[in-house]
């Protein structure tokens, strides 16, 4: 019987593959990779690319990943995969994007509170949402 | 029965109310349910990178990595999760009421606050403050994707990166089960070291521990660690927002199940009220007929 590993392909938002396998080839930064069961630790940044796995019984998988990283140990190897197709320029629109809203979120901002007030009217909702439960309870009482 | 249409009327109106918070509720629960199981999803993650970083700090890089080193608080990030939407009891008042504190005391000791908030309560809340908002990003929906978050995390870790910001904390609501809720604030850089002495959890345990080892690095330590604690930061934000939402949801659904409940209890007591007038009438007018037939 052929050796194998444990293989994780996880992204932020759910697990997309757990299982044992014989052989992993990935696309990371500088070239193709592939991995066998017991290869020496390593740690890469993946290519836009597909992940290509062998299983145990000879049968191949693919998945896309759109980036992320792969972590390799001597029997478990872990594809940290991103969800959404990441580039630096993308990410730097976004957080101006983000930046915009916000500038104009203070600008159509009304009148100006201060922390005591804001806190004064906080602790009059939790004093309307006590008094609401007190009755409540008197109700029960009843 | 001067009384009777009227109160008929608002018991339709109460019984209508009832119906709709009956709805919510139910529409609340199984969002909940939704929501549980996308927390569940995302956490490998998330346990998958922090082992990936616990190895790192046994591993020993000799890069030292800015998201780690602690330094002097001058300013303080806070990236803000609240609900979209209202009619989720004291779920974002707690929250606000919980951070406000801390708000008012960097104020008095001089340290800036910079916050981003995500969530359109939150952003309602603190355009109405006099805090330097920096980012804010609004309706993410039941399924919030990654991909809507990056903006304004950016926003943030550019701040702690070019130490304009040196401690971001995130606010969120911890979804502990479906009657608790709990409002927390969490130092998210630089990263508390208890979070790296997490064991691993792999198979490969023991063998390695004895003699100093390090990860082949491709393309080199630096560039590796970067995009992995960028992309740790950004899994926990995630992971926070899909906590708020399970946690709006159980909100919701508790609001609305004692919503449903106060109609019930009002429609009762209205229900005695109109009958008791009804009896009261109907009483009267046996007495006038009674006593008419007598005067005859």
């Amino acid at each position: 019987m052929a050796s194998t590993m444990h293989l994780d392909v996880v992204s932020a938002e759910e697990e997309i593959f757990s299982g044992e396998v014989e052989f992993v080839v990935a696309r990371a930064f500088e070239g193709e990779l592939g991995i066998l069961p017991r290869h020496a630790p390593l740690l890469a940044r993946l290519q836009p690319g597909e992940v290509r796995v062998r299983m145990p019984g000879g049968e191949e998988q693919f998945f896309y990943v759109s980036g992320g990283m792969i972590e390799v140990q001597p029997r478990v190897v872990t594809v940290l995969a991103d969800t959404a197709a990441r580039a630096k320029d993308l990410d730097e629109a976004a957080a101006q994007e983000a930046k915009k809203r916000a500038e104009e979120a203070i600008r159509n901002r009304t009148g100006e509170i201060d922390y005591a007030r804001a806190q004064t009217e906080l602790a009059a909702a939790a004093a309307q949402l006590r008094a609401i439960q007190s009755l409540r309870k008197k109700r029960g009482k009843k | 029965m001067a009384g009777a249409k009227e109160i008929r009327t608002k018991i339709k109106s109460v019984q209508s109310t009832q119906k709709i918070t009956s709805a919510m509720e139910m529409v609340a629960a199984s969002k909940m349910r939704s929501a549980q199981q996308r927390m569940q999803r995302a956490r490998p993650y998330s346990d998958k990178i922090r082992n990936v970083i616990a190895h790192l700090a046994k591993a020993d890089p000799e890069y030292r990595h800015p998201f780690l080193a602690e330094r002097e608080v001058k300013r303080i990030g806070y990236i803000v999760i609240t609900s979209d939407r209202g009619l989720c009891g004291g779920l974002n008042a707690n929250l606000f009421r919980r951070l406000l504190p801390h708000l008012s005391r960097c104020q008095q000791e001089g340290i800036g606050t910079d916050v981003c908030a995500i969530g359109n309560k939150g952003l309602q809340f603190f355009s109405r403050l006099q805090v330097n908002l920096v980012a804010h990003v609004t309706h993410l929906g039941d399924t919030p994707h990654i991909a809507d978050l990056l903006g304004s995390i950016k926003v943030m870790l550019d701040g702690f990166r070019e130490d304009r910001i040196d401690q971001i904390v995130l606010v969120y609501n911890r979804f502990i089960n479906t009657m608790t809720q709990e409002p927390r604030l969490e130092t998210l850089l630089p990263l508390p070291p208890v979070d790296l002495d997490t064991e691993h959890g792999g198979a490969d345990e023991g063998e390695d521990k004895a003699y100093g080892w390090d990860y082949i690095y491709e393309p080199n330590a630096q560039e590796v660690l970067d995009q992995l604690l960028q992309r740790y930061v950004e899994s926990i934000v995630y992971q926070s927002v899909v906590d708020n939402i399970a946690s709006e949801q159980a909100a919701r659904m508790v609001a609305m199940k004692s919503a449903s409940d106060n109609a019930e209890a009002l429609i009762d007591d209205l229900q005695l009220v109109y009958n008791k007038a009804r009896q009261a009438a109907i009483t009267t007018e046996l007495t006038e007929i009674v006593s008419g037939a007598a005067a005859v």
